[in-house]
C-alpha cells in the first residue's frame, strides 16, 4: 500500500533520516519506534507532506507521492495526528472534525454529509457528538481522541499516529491502544503508528520497525524486534525498562 | 424570532427614511455610515480571520480612481468603470497575496506588506498627478444637468441614500453567506494554525486568496460608489495610512466578528468625526486621529469583540445565566 524507498531528509548539514526503506500492506498496523531524536517523526512528517524530502521515493497505491504537500496528500488518503494536540480552539469539536470531513477528501461532499461523518468519527473514538460540545472541556486524552477523529474524518485508507499514548496514564494508554485496534477492524484502515514507548505498543502492531539515528536498525515481528541485540542495545541504558516490557507484552501469555 | 422582527422593522426604519423628509445634513452622515459601514465590512470579512490589512485604502483607492480617471479621461461610464475598478483591485490583491500567502507571510510581516501596498497606491497617485490631479484630488466632470443614471450622479442625497443602502444590504449579506459557509470553519482553523488545517485538506493558499480577493472587491466597489457620491475624490481620504488605520479601527471598535459590528463602527467613527468638528472646528487637526489611537488602544484592551460584539457578549451572559455556561465548562471525553 504505501512504499518509502531510501527516504533521506537533511536539515542543512544534518542528516535526520538516511535512506530509510520500509513498506506497509493493507490493513497492517505497523509500529514506528526508536528513541528520541531517531527520526521517526521525521519519516511521518515526510510521508504526510508536512516536510519535503531530500531524496527518495514514498509510493502511495503505486503513485509517487513523495514531495506533495500535505492537503494533497490528504486527498490522496493519508491523515495523521499531531504529537502534541492541535485543535482548532476557536470552533467546536464538531466543528473540528467537520472541516476535517469537508476538506479532507478527495471529492466534493455536501455539507449535510460532512455534518454526518462528523458526528460517526467522533463516536469511533467516543467523544461528545452533541453541537454545544468545546474544545476546552478535553483533557490531554480527550485532545488525544480528537486528534485521531480529525483523522478518521478524512475518510482515510492510512492514518499516521503519532505518539498517540505521549501523556496519558496507564488505563488510558490500554484504550488508546485498544481504539486504534478497533478502529482497523471496523474500518479497515492501514495504521502506522509511530511511539518510543514500546510496551503497549508492541501488543497491539503487526509488525514494527526501529529506527536510531535516522537509520533502520530491525524490523520485523514485534517479539521477535524486541529481542534484537541492537534494539536492545539502542533502548538498554535508556529505556532498558522498557525493552524488557515490551519483551513481556510481546510474548504470548 | 424577537430578532427577526427586529431586522424586518430596522430594515423598514431604513428603506423608509429617504420618504420621511430627513434634513439633507443628516441624509449625508447616513450616506456615509451605509458606505463606510460596507467598506469596514469588507474590511472584517478578511480581517477577523487574522489576515489583518493594513492597506485596504489601497484597494479603495483603486475604486475610487480607477471609475473617476476611466469617466474623466476615457468617457467611460461608472457602470463599467466601477467593475473596472473593482477587477484591478483584485488583480492587486493576487499580485500581493498571492505571494504572501503562498510562502507563509503571516501576522505582522503580513500587515507590513499591506501597509505599503496601501502607500504605494496613495503615491502612486500623486506620482501621476497630470492626471489625477495629485495631492489636490480630482473631481468627476458633471453630466448634463447633474442628475444621470449613465453617470451615476444624482442631485438628489435621497437617491444616493439608496443606493447606498442597497450596496451595504449587499455587503451585511454576503458577510452572512460567508458566516454561514463551510470555508469560515476552514478559515478559522488556519487562522489557528496552518499546519494542522493543511494535515487535514484545507487548501490553506487558496482559502486566504479567495478571501482576500472577496475583501478586495467589495472594498473597491465601495471605493467606486464613495466617488460617486462625493463627486470628488483625493489620495489622502481613499488611500494611504490614514483611511487604512481608520478602516481597521472602525472595524475593530464596531466589532469585527459580528455582521452588524463594522456598520457600528462606522456609526462611532462618523459621528465622533462629525462631533469634534462642529464642537472645536477645523483648528485642532488631527485631533480626531488621536482619540482614535487612544481608543484603538482601549478597545484592544478592554474590548477586544469591539462594541457590538461586547454588547451581544454580555446580552448572552444575562440571558443564559450561569447553568449554560458551567455545564459547557465541564470535563468531558478524559476517560471513557
Amino acid at each position: 500500500m504505501l512504499a518509502v524507498q531510501d527516504l533521506t531528509k537533511q536539515f542543512g548539514g544534518f542528516v535526520a533520516v538516511n535512506r530509510v526503506s520500509f513498506a506497509v500492506e493493507e490493513g497492517e498496523i505497523l509500529g514506528l519506534i526508536g528513541p528520541n531524536g531517531s527520526g521517526k517523526s521525521t519519516v511521518f512528517n515526510v510521508v504526510a507532506g508536512t516536510l519535503p524530502l531530500t531524496a527518495g521515493s514514498v509510493r502511495f497505491e503505486g503513485k509517487e507521492i513523495g514531495g506533495l504537500p500535505p492537503d494533497q496528500v490528504c486527498h490522496r488518503g493519508i491523515a495523521r495526528t499531531f504529537q502534541i494536540p492541535r485543535p482548532f480552539k476557536r470552533l467546536s469539536l464538531l466543528e473540528n472534525v467537520a472541516v476535517s470531513a469537508f476538506y479532507g477528501q478527495n471529492r466534493d461532499i455536501s455539507r449535510s454529509r460532512a455534518w454526518e461523518q462528523a458526528e460517526e468519527a467522533l463516536a469511533l473514538v467516543k467523544l461528545p457528538t452533541e453541537a454545544t460540545a468545546t474544545v476546552d472541556a478535553l483533557g490531554a486524552a480527550g485532545l488525544k481522541k480528537l486528534e485521531l477523529a480529525r483523522a478518521l474524518a478524512t475518510q482515510p485508507k492510512l492514518v499516521l499516529a503519532d505518539e498517540s499514548l505521549g501523556g496519558l496514564d496507564e488505563a488510558e494508554m490500554e484504550q488508546a491502544a485498544d481504539m486504534l485496534q478497533d478502529i482497523r477492524r471496523q474500518k479497515g484502515i492501514t495504521i502506522i503508528w509511530v511511539e518510543h514507548i514500546m510496551g503497549v505498543l508492541m501488543r497491539v502492531v503487526d509488525r514494527v520497525i526501529v529506527l536510531d539515528h535516522g537509520e533502520k536498525i530491525a524490523e520485523g515481528l514485534p517479539r521477535a524486534v524486541a529481542e534484537d541485540p541492537r534494539v536492545i542495545e539502542v533502548y538498554l541504558g535508556r529505556q532498558g525498562t522498557a525493552a524488557a516490557a515490551a519483551a513481556d507484552a510481546a510474548r504470548p501469555s | 424570532m424577537t430578532g427577526r422582527r427586529l431586522q424586518y422593522a430596522g430594515l423598514a426604519v431604513l428603506v423608509a427614511l429617504p420618504f420621511v423628509g430627513v434634513p439633507e445634513y443628516y441624509m449625508h452622515i447616513l450616506v456615509l455610515i451605509l458606505i463606510w459601514g460596507f467598506v469596514y465590512t469588507a474590511w472584517a470579512i478578511m480581517g477577523r480571520f487574522g489576515l489583518v490589512s493594513l492597506g485596504h485604502g489601497a484597494f479603495l483607492g483603486i475604486g475610487a480612481y480607477t471609475v473617476a480617471l476611466a469617466w474623466n479621461l476615457l468617457g467611460l461610464t461608472p457602470w463599467l468603470g466601477i467593475p473596472l475598478g473593482v477587477g484591478l483591485a483584485v488583480l492587486v490583491a493576487v499580485v500581493i497575496g498571492y505571494p504572501c500567502f503562498r510562502f507563509r507571510v503571516v501576522g505582522h510581516y503580513f500587515a507590513l506588506v499591506t501597509l505599503a501596498l496601501g502607500e504605494v497606491v496613495r503615491l502612486t497617485i500623486v506620482a501621476l498627478r497630470d492626471h489625477t490631479g495629485g495631492s489636490l484630488g480630482l473631481t468627476p466632470n458633471r453630466y448634463g444637468e447633474g442628475t444621470s443614471l449613465y453617470a451615476l450622479q444624482f442631485a438628489d442625497k435621497e437617491v444616493f441614500y439608496v443606493i447606498a443602502l442597497l450596496l451595504w444590504l449587499a455587503g451585511i449579506w454576503i458577510w452572512r453567506r460567508v458566516d454561514a459557509s463551510m470555508a469560515r470553519f476552514a478559515m478559522d482553523a488556519l487562522s489557528e494554525d496552518e499546519d494542522a488545517a493543511a494535515s487535514v485538506g484545507v487548501h490553506v493558499t487558496a482559502q486566504k486568496l479567495r478571501i482576500t480577493m472577496l475583501s478586495a472587491a467589495l472594498t473597491a466597489l465601495g471605493g467606486g460608489v464613495y466617488a460617486q457620491y462625493l463627486l470628488y475624490v483625493n489620495p489622502g481620504t481613499v488611500s494611504g495610512i490614514g483611511v487604512s488605520l481608520q478602516i481597521v479601527f472602525a472595524a475593530i471598535a464596531g466589532g469585527m466578528f459580528t455582521a452588524l459590528g463594522p456598520t457600528v463602527g462606522a456609526m462611532i467613527t462618523i459621528v465622533l468625526a462629525e462631533t469634534l468638528r462642529i464642537a472645536i472646528g477645523t483648528e485642532v487637526i488631527g485631533l480626531d486621529t488621536t482619540i482614535y489611537g487612544v481608543m484603538l488602544i482601549l478597545f484592544i484592551i478592554f474590548l477586544p469583540k469591539g462594541v457590538l460584539g461586547g454588547l451581544i457578549e454580555l446580552y448572552e451572559r444575562r440571558t443564559a445565566g450561569g447553568a449554560g455556561a458551567m455545564a459547557g465548562k465541564r470535563e468531558v471525553g478524559g476517560g471513557a
